[in-house]
């Protein structure tokens, strides 16, 4: 029967092909930086990561979740015992009719895949992807059909030379996409890539609940610093742009993006991508940065991504939220990309763009990016007496002061935490104007050396002192002081405001007579959820000062940037909109007269939105009017 | 952006250009840093120059606020190695005098140490060159002249043509600096020289205090509109007793300069 040589010589031939153009794609990555990860332990790992973590975020789509785990179970227990069966001759009655069941549940995924195919949101990539649903019906169609035909399971007389050749032309073009198209660069890649991304990924600490946020330090002595081209990456960062399947959620949760900004972080792995293989991005089906055409980015592995590719307005469009990052159901890492990217520009190119120079040479010469005096650092407390840890030596909080020293809003906030640590008797203590910029806006510009000299001074300084936490009002110094000082020998115990006062509250240190203060809601600061996880102190401070609040739309990790991190305020790509603004029509949608912050960058950022708008409170300052001193108690 | 006509003369024949470079001070911070209008010296010669502008410094500084000239985008920066107290001019001139230059650029005082503003003058005259005090760019060279900017007050260009080889101070209205980058600054050459440079004896004895800024009188014009008190706060005083000579001879010119020198006290 034509059946009997013709299946395995498909089946065997296709692996070949599959294997070959694999092998081309490994060594692609492979052109990139060597890094070392633990081979054996990673891929004993994937199965977990791929079925618990990567699952835990593909499910936050239940639809698409349930249609995948359809398509993907069904085609892989499918085609492994398809090779069994099929490939190598084994007959037994079980396996044909496991075939039949794996085919019959990833014709179901696939007639799901399908029908969300009709009218594809926005977001989703069109041209090849379009064509997998047809393949992934055509595959377990047909898969489906000759193994019950091979199995003698079919009615006799109805199976013929032009049916059975029609079936084994169907399963061709199945495998083709299926199979070929995985080593070849098809819309299947994502499997093949994305299984050894969860292998070796650049950042394991992610998998199993865990958290890991802090920018790789950069060794100031390569011959290029940061990143020119593809092959200036670690090789398992290639691999993770090889992972993406194009599902456009990291651009559906982009601020820049909605924005109207020249970034689409979808676009700009799929250029990560046409960078490594080399090549133009004609290919490309999805949305384009905004204002931009599609067709004219030109990449390969040895080519400045610079100068051709990507522009630099791209990568400086971004605000680091980590939106994309915490959306990504491939895990892959944009913002280290990005970063990455933007260290050549700072410093091999020296092409910081906007007020950028002006920040970068005001943290070198006077390590705050205003340029301004640092002997006056400490002049905004003048009047508050506060302890300095150089008189007292020790204490149990150490307040992490930041920048917001030299801001007259930024002071406020200060001196509301100040009222609420002294209400609450806390052994606390400054730094005064030892302290320096933590090095976030340095680091996120592409300045690693800046930020390494401040990170270093600022450890020594700690270090000459004891106190048992740190406690800051500003959540990027939060996360540089908790996330970034350990590579340079910093490590502390952090706590940002909430989490101490939300403390102070259970302990109950703090004699409070909440005020009414109509409808509120929270914004979640970036550097404080999505990097750090902290959801929980803030909304309990709320609920103890007897706010209910009111949730936007997006909040907790999905929570919308307030336009003001990564530099995005110096550098100031234009866009179409603000993103503040977004962020303020967020809150009015919830008809909130009050936005509860916990930044001072959210803060700046959303009091700059135009009024009428729901005024802007810290937490801190919120606590401190609800307090009762003893005056008036 | 070079100007059209200057590319061609440079096309003919590339021009040589060096920069003149201190150490700098922060004004607040009292750090060393690259100094403002000497990178912006920098910046004029690096516009000018296709090939790259050589850079000059009299010490024996080797810090990251004089690689920071190198971060704008230069192989190597030559150090005239000599004691702080060293006085730099009979060292540059003597290093300059050997050199094919056309234009050495400078700033037009430093940031810290004397700061008198003297030093390219000082040079200039040991060179035998002309000096041209606070251009702000240079728009054409042709025929041995080069014909260049000069900041005045308030706005202000002065065109001034000059024959090459000179020195020239640069204004801090020129072109501000390129940024500097941290990798090629770090991986630029300096190339250390010996030089004979005597110690400044004039300035061994001097008694060094910071400055203060005087108190200035101000002249508050009162009554007027609006627009007339915003004029005569903003106005600059415009100085008195002079006399603008646009005919007679040189000598004529030279004369009349002497006699107010004379009148002024100035010279005696």
């Amino acid at each position: 029967m034509l059946t009997d040589w013709l299946l395995p010589m498909l089946l065997f031939g296709a692996l070949a092909l599959m294997l070959i153009g694999a092998t081309r794609r490994v060594l692609a990555w492979r052109a990139g930086r060597n890094e070392p990860v633990a081979v054996v332990a990673g891929l004993l790992a994937m199965p977990r990561r791929y079925l618990v973590d990567l699952h835990h975020v593909v499910e936050r789509d239940r639809f698409i979740a349930k249609t995948h785990v359809a398509t993907a179970g069904g085609f892989v227990a499918a085609l492994a015992l398809a090779f069994l069966v099929h490939g190598i001759g084994v007959d037994s009655a079980i396996l044909n009719g496991l075939i039949l069941l794996s085919a019959a549940g990833m014709f179901t995924g696939a007639c799901f895949v399908a029908w969300r195919r009709r009218q594809p949101p926005s977001r989703l990539s069109r041209g090849p992807w379009m064509r997998l649903p047809k393949s992934l019906l055509v595959f377990s169609t047909s898969l489906f059909l000759i193994t019950l035909m091979t199995a003698d399971w079919f009615p006799a007389g109805l199976v013929g030379w032009v049916f059975s050749g029609l079936l084994l032309i169907g399963l061709a073009l199945g495998l083709a996409e299926m199979l070929v198209g995985m080593g070849w660069g098809g819309p299947m890649k994502h499997a093949f890539a994305g299984a050894l991304h969860l292998a070796f990924h650049r950042r394991p600490e992610r998998f199993g609940g865990g958290r890991s946020t802090g920018l790789k330090p950069l060794n100031l002595t390569d011959t290029t610093l940061g990143v020119a081209k593809p092959e200036d990456f670690a090789w398992n960062q290639l691999l993770g742009f090889d992972a993406c399947v194009q599902c456009g959620r990291c651009e559906a949760v982009c601020p820049a993006f909605a924005a109207g900004q020249p970034l689409n972080p979808k676009k700009l792995i799929q250029d990560m991508v046409v960078g490594l293989s080399g090549g133009t991005d004609a290919g490309y089906h999805g949305s384009a940065y905004p204002g931009k055409p599609v067709g004219e980015a030109k990449g390969n592995p040895g080519q400045v991504i610079v100068d051709g590719l990507v522009s630099a307005d791209t990568l400086w469009s971004c605000t680091t939220c980590r939106a994309c990052v915490e959306e990504c159901p491939m895990m892959i890492e944009h913002v280290d990309a990005i970063v990455d990217m933007r260290r050549f520009l700072t410093q091999e190119r020296g092409e910081t763009p906007g007020a950028g120079v002006q920040v970068l040479d005001n943290l070198i010469a006077t390590d705050n990016p205003g340029g301004l005096d640092p002997a006056r650092r400490f002049d905004w407390a003048t009047d508050l007496n506060l302890p300095l840890i150089a008189d007292v030596g020790k204490a149990d909080v150490l307040f992490w002061i930041s920048d917001g020293a030299f801001d007259q809003r930024s002071q406020r906030i200060l001196r509301a935490f100040v009222a609420v640590m002294r209400a609450a008797n806390v052994d606390f203590a400054v730094l005064g104007n030892d302290e320096c910029d933590s090095g976030d806006v340095a680091r996120r510009l592409g300045d690693d050396a800046t930020f390494q000299r401040l990170a270093r001074h600022n450890i020594e300084v700690l270090g000459r002192y004891e106190f048992n936490r740190i406690v800051t009002t500003d959540p990027h110094a939060f996360h540089i002081l908790a996330n970034e000082y350990g590579d340079f020998g910093g490590h502390y115990r952090v706590q940002h405001h909430s989490m101490f006062i939300n403390e102070l509250m259970e302990q109950g240190k703090l004699n409070l007579q909440p005020k009414a203060l109509g409808r509120v809601t929270y914004h979640d600061p970036c550097y404080l959820g999505r990097y750090n996880g902290e959801y929980e102190s803030p909304r309990s401070v709320l609920k103890t000062l007897g706010i209910d609040v009111q949730e936007m739309t997006r909040s907790g990790y999905r929570s919308r940037c307030c336009g003001g991190g990564g530099g995005a305020p110096i550098t100031d790509i234009p866009g179409e909109h603000r993103i503040a603004d977004m962020r303020v029509d967020d809150a009015r949608a919830v008809e909130a007269e009050t936005i509860a912050v916990a930044c001072q960058q959210c803060t700046a950022m959303l009091e700059g939105v135009v009024e009428p708008r729901p005024q802007i409170k810290d937490l801190a300052e919120l606590v401190s009017e609800a307090l009762v001193t003893e005056e008036r108690a | 952006m070079l100007p059209e006509s200057l590319s061609k003369a440079v096309a003919g024949q590339p021009l040589k250009i060096a920069a003149l470079v201190s150490v700098g001070q922060h004004p607040l911070s009292r750090r060393e840093r690259q100094a403002d209008q000497d990178s912006r010296a920098v910046e004029l010669a690096l516009s000018l120059s296709p090939q790259l502008p050589s850079l000059i410094h009299v010490g024996s500084a080797q810090n990251n606020a004089l690689r920071a000239y190198l971060g704008m985008g230069l192989n190597s920066l030559t150090v005239l190695n000599a004691d702080p107290d060293a006085d730099a001019v009979p060292a540059l001139a003597d290093y300059l005098r050997d050199q094919p230059l056309d234009i050495v650029l400078t700033g037009v005082r430093a940031e810290c140490g004397e700061g008198s503003g003297l030093l390219p003058y000082a040079v200039a005259s040991q060179l035998g060159w002309p000096m041209v005090p606070r251009i702000v760019s240079v728009v054409s060279i042709a025929d041995g002249h080069a014909d260049v900017w000069q900041a005045l007050p308030r706005g202000q260009r002065r065109a001034l043509r000059v024959p090459l080889p000179f020195v020239a101070s640069v204004d801090p209205a020129a072109d501000p600096a390129r940024q500097s980058a941290f990798g090629p600054a770090q991986r630029g050459n300096i190339d250390f020289r010996p030089c004979a440079a005597e110690p400044d004896q004039a300035r061994a004895d001097w008694e060094q205090h910071p400055a203060k800024p005087r108190p200035k009188r101000l002249a508050v014009a009162k009554g007027g509109t609006a627009a007339e008190r915003m004029k005569a706060a903003t106005a600059k005083p415009q100085g008195q007793g002079g006399q603008v000579m646009t005919e007679g001879t040189d000598r004529e010119k030279a004369e009349a300069i002497l006699a107010r020198l004379v009148a002024e006290g100035v010279v005696r």
